[in-house]
């Protein structure tokens, strides 16, 4: 079955269109990285699937709730983790997880679950302004994942932290694969490709081009990702 | 549920703040202390304290309005908002969960303002529970204003808007320490339109037992506090419906 289902999604903003007309299908427990430069439409798209903005035109479907007439039950089944580390500062960090369980009405125990799974038990006590950047961050995935969502949607979940903490995140991310269906946005090649079962390719708001890291370079004869990436992502091709 | 989640983050996020404790608790006391002293020392009407106390009281309401919209407009700065957003929470549960914490703080906030009062020579009687009462429509208004204003304006605008301006504007327009006479008659009428010298004068009459006068006032004030917070929750639910 598809997670999630994306039929003509469109956005406009004062007659500019952001996301044009996109199409796609996500099946369960895909991790699914979504790629583009600066304006090619990712963000706008997450908006949409999260229900935080509504589509101009089209629709999407996550495992069979319209974002646009079920969004309701939609929110239910997904959770996101935004760009921003999105994390109540004067919350400690066990609190902060209990405060996402009551939210979504699952359970306490869900909060010391997610912090064993995530490796937090040892910071639950601190309050979370308290944590660097990177335990914040992984505190901002166990946010999204006390609630056992069916779609996570991670946005630039490695931004401005160093190596070793993208390299830490990254084991966490991929001990997530298989559970849960992540639709992943990241600006950080090696992290698409390294990650992801397949990638999609965006730039002025269409999707150029879709697939796994392997058959993204074979469709832009390149042997590199990146350079895979400039030429399919509408930049000159790389010499 | 939802609400009770959100609301106990809230009370948390005040609590840990001190500056949240000292403006909203120790400053009205300040205020009281010293205009009680001002009043031993050169005897003044509206210093006296079965008048001064329950003004000052509705006064320290007003913080009410800068917590609530501080912790409005810094949640909709940060991510913290768009994942509440993405949640299944509604607009109601958001604006619910932003007052019912604030709601007790501000019945607490008047006991001991007026506590305070006893303590410098009111007199003790049931009567003050009466002006605790009587106070609770000026908390919801104050508190509406401020989710208004955190719905619309940045941590910094609340800041300056509820802290600076509508401190301010309560304390002349609510005739906390002078007689709004004294300003002449268009003043006055001006005043008495809006609902803070309501509040106040509602306090006052139902510390002194005039029961006659108090349901005019308390409507006046009930009135804009339901027309406020109907505004701000319209308002909130347009903010979160855009991008």
């Amino acid at each position: 079955m598809n997670a999630i289902q994306i039929l003509g999604l469109t956005k406009e903003y004062g007659g500019r269109r952001v996301v044009d007309a996109l199409e796609l299908s996500v099946p369960e427990g895909e991790l699914f990285a979504l790629l583009g430069v600066n304006g090619a439409g990712k963000s706008t798209t997450i908006k949409m699937l999260s229900c935080l903005t509504a589509p101009t035109r089209g629709d999407a479907e996550l495992m069979g709730h319209s974002v646009r007439t079920d969004s309701r039950r939609a929110k239910e089944i997904l959770a996101v983790s935004p760009q921003e580390t999105a994390v109540a500062p004067n919350l400690t960090v066990r609190e902060n997880l209990e405060l996402m369980a009551g939210i979504y009405g699952r359970p306490m125990g869900r909060a010391e679950e997610v912090m064993a799974r995530l490796g937090l038990e040892e910071w639950w006590k601190r309050w979370a302004k308290t944590l660097s950047g990177g335990w914040q961050r992984r505190l901002s995935i166990a946010m999204a994942l006390v609630s056992q969502p069916e779609v996570l949607f991670l946005d630039e979940p490695t931004l401005g932290l160093d190596v070793l903490a993208r390299r830490e995140l990254w084991s966490v991310i991929r001990g997530l694969k298989g559970h849960t269906t992540i639709i992943l946005t990241t600006h950080y090649l090696e992290e698409a490709e390294s990650l992801a079962d397949r990638i999609g390719i965006m730039n002025a708001g269409r999707l150029r081009a879709v697939g796994t890291a392997e058959e993204l370079k074979a469709l832009a004869g390149r042997d590199d990702f990146e350079d895979a990436f400039v030429v399919l992502a509408g930049g000159e091709a790389a010499s | 549920m939802r609400v009770r989640a959100f609301a106990k983050r809230n009370i948390k996020e005040l609590f840990r703040d001190p500056l949240t404790l000292f403006f909203g608790l120790g400053f009205p006391l300040v205020l009281l202390l010293m205009m009680t002293l001002i009043q031993r020392n050169i005897p003044v009407h509206i210093f006296e304290l079965h008048t001064l106390a329950p003004g000052m009281a509705l006064f320290g309401l007003t913080f009410m309005a800068l917590f609530s919209g501080l912790l409005l407009a810094k949640d909709r700065s940060s991510a913290f908002l768009a994942r509440l957003t993405a949640s299944p929470m509604t607009a109601s549960d958001f604006l619910l969960g932003y007052l019912l914490p604030l709601l007790p703080m501000a019945v607490g906030q008047s006991v001991i303002c007026l506590g305070a009062a006893v303590a410098l020579g009111l007199p003790l009687s049931w009567n003050l529970l009466a002006a605790v009462a009587a106070l609770i429509p000026s908390a919801l208004l104050f508190i509406a204003l401020g989710l208004l204003c955190g719905t619309l304006f940045n941590d910094k605008q609340v800041g300056g808007m509820c802290g600076a301006l509508l401190t301010n504007v309560t304390a002349f327009l609510a005739g906390i320490w002078f007689d709004l006479s004294l300003m002449g008659e268009g003043f006055k009428t001006f005043a008495y339109l809006l609902p803070f010298a309501h509040g106040a004068d509602g306090a006052r009459a139902a510390l002194a037992g005039d029961w006659a006068a108090l349901p005019g006032h308390l409507l006046w004030v009930s009135a804009w506090a339901a027309a406020l917070m109907a505004v701000a929750v319209l308002l909130f639910r347009r903010r979160l419906a855009a991008p």
